[in-house]
């Protein structure tokens, strides 16, 4: 599981650098979109168990050796919330650069300097 | 090259920080507070066989809703950014219109995902899958539909009632809890039942498939203004044909 957490680490900062550096928006969603899969990763290792299964109760998983058994559900819960979040901030996201492009016709960051200070 | 050097020195400083605390990280041998909470006593308080699906629903509804409403806010967001875009995109010529192969399968898999889709939330209390995956898997139908005809049409006024009526139903469950069982999105408004069987877990099937639906209708809102407007289809349609 380390190595799940390595990769979900390598993600995250691979996904922060693109968004620092990259100077098209559309890229720069991307690495946001990478970072937050890194970050997914991250939280689903975490909650894993070694040699546990899936939290759900079978024939395979009775209830009584649920607590021996089963992988922690609480991090799979909230990596469910945070996927959800994601795709709505990536909807989102694209939608404004499809309005800023509208206004100046160009997708780099840098030709915005509206709002900079 | 100055922001460069200072990209770098900040992505670094984040490896050097998440490395320390791998390096320093014992992963757990066993389950330890709120989650041994949860698996020990969710079967016999909630009686839901999936456990993600308990955490999700009922320990932790309210975030949930939360989340529903912030996929809702962003759904609406895009859909009043995008409601009068002039935005023309230099077209590449006339388009070609989709196969014969591509109409066929669209036409015959687009009601099996649909209800692919509601079985994944329907038995989300059950086995792996909900309310989110389920909306996901039948806008990816919606997807399917915009990918074989760029104009096709969505009925907004069914979609509209789906989407309304869900939500409200989501919310008065919820505040059915208040009443009749133990709070705000109780579970136990409904019978138990036998753990395992589809009618089972109190209400906790019918936040699932609300959320289903609602999730679903919300991303076929937000594939469709993303696509932009409808355009002509009748002329470009004719022209698919003659070639």
């Amino acid at each position: 599981m380390i190595l799940i957490i390595a990769i979900g680490i390598a993600l995250m900062l691979i996904g922060f650098w693109g968004a620092l550096i990259r100077k098209n928006m559309i890229r720069i969603v991307l690495s946001i979109g990478i970072a937050e899969t890194g970050l997914q990763l991250l939280m689903i290792g975490v909650g894993y168990l070694k040699g546990r299964t899936a939290p759900i109760l079978d024939s395979a998983v009775p209830f009584s050796q649920a607590l021996q058994r089963v992988v922690d559900p609480v991090p799979q819960a909230l990596v469910l919330t945070a996927i959800v979040i994601g795709v709505a901030v990536n909807a989102l996201m694209l939608t404004f650069i499809i309005r800023l492009y509208e206004k100046k016709k160009t997708l780099t960051i840098s030709d915005y300097r509206d709002l900079k200070w | 090259m100055i922001k460069r050097a200072i990209a770098l020195f900040l992505v670094l400083f984040f490896g050097y920080v998440f490395t320390t605390l791998l390096l320093n990280w014992h992963p757990w041998t066993e389950l330890i507070g709120v989650a041994r909470y949860y698996v020990s006593h969710e079967l016999t308080e909630l009686g839901a066989t999936n456990l993600v699906t308990a955490i999700v629903v009922t320990y932790r509804g309210l975030d949930t809703l939360g989340e529903v409403t912030v996929l809702f806010l962003a759904a609406t967001g895009v859909s009043v950014l995008l409601r009068r875009t002039t935005i023309t995109l230099p077209s590449p010529g006339p388009k070609r219109q989709s196969s014969e192969i591509l109409h066929t399968a669209t036409r015959l898999l687009t009601p099996f995902i649909v209800m692919f889709g509601a079985y994944i939330f329907i038995n989300g209390h059950l086995t792996p899958g909900g309310g989110f995956q389920g909306g996901a898997v039948i806008a990816s139908a919606v997807l399917l539909l915009f990918l074989t005809n760029p104009h096709q049409a969505l009925n907004h006024r069914i979609l509209k009632t789906i989407e309304s009526l869900s939500g409200a139903t989501y919310v008065l469950v919820g505040i059915l809890g208040l009443f009749l069982a133990g709070g705000f999105l109780d579970n136990r408004i409904l019978p138990l039942g036998e753990p395992g069987r589809i009618l089972s877990a109190g209400a906790i099937p019918i936040i699932y498939t609300c959320i289903g639906l609602k999730v679903g209708t919300e991303l076929a809102n937000i594939l469709e203004n993303l696509r932009g407007p409808a355009t002509s289809p009748v002329l470009e349609e004719n022209e698919g044909r003659a070639q």
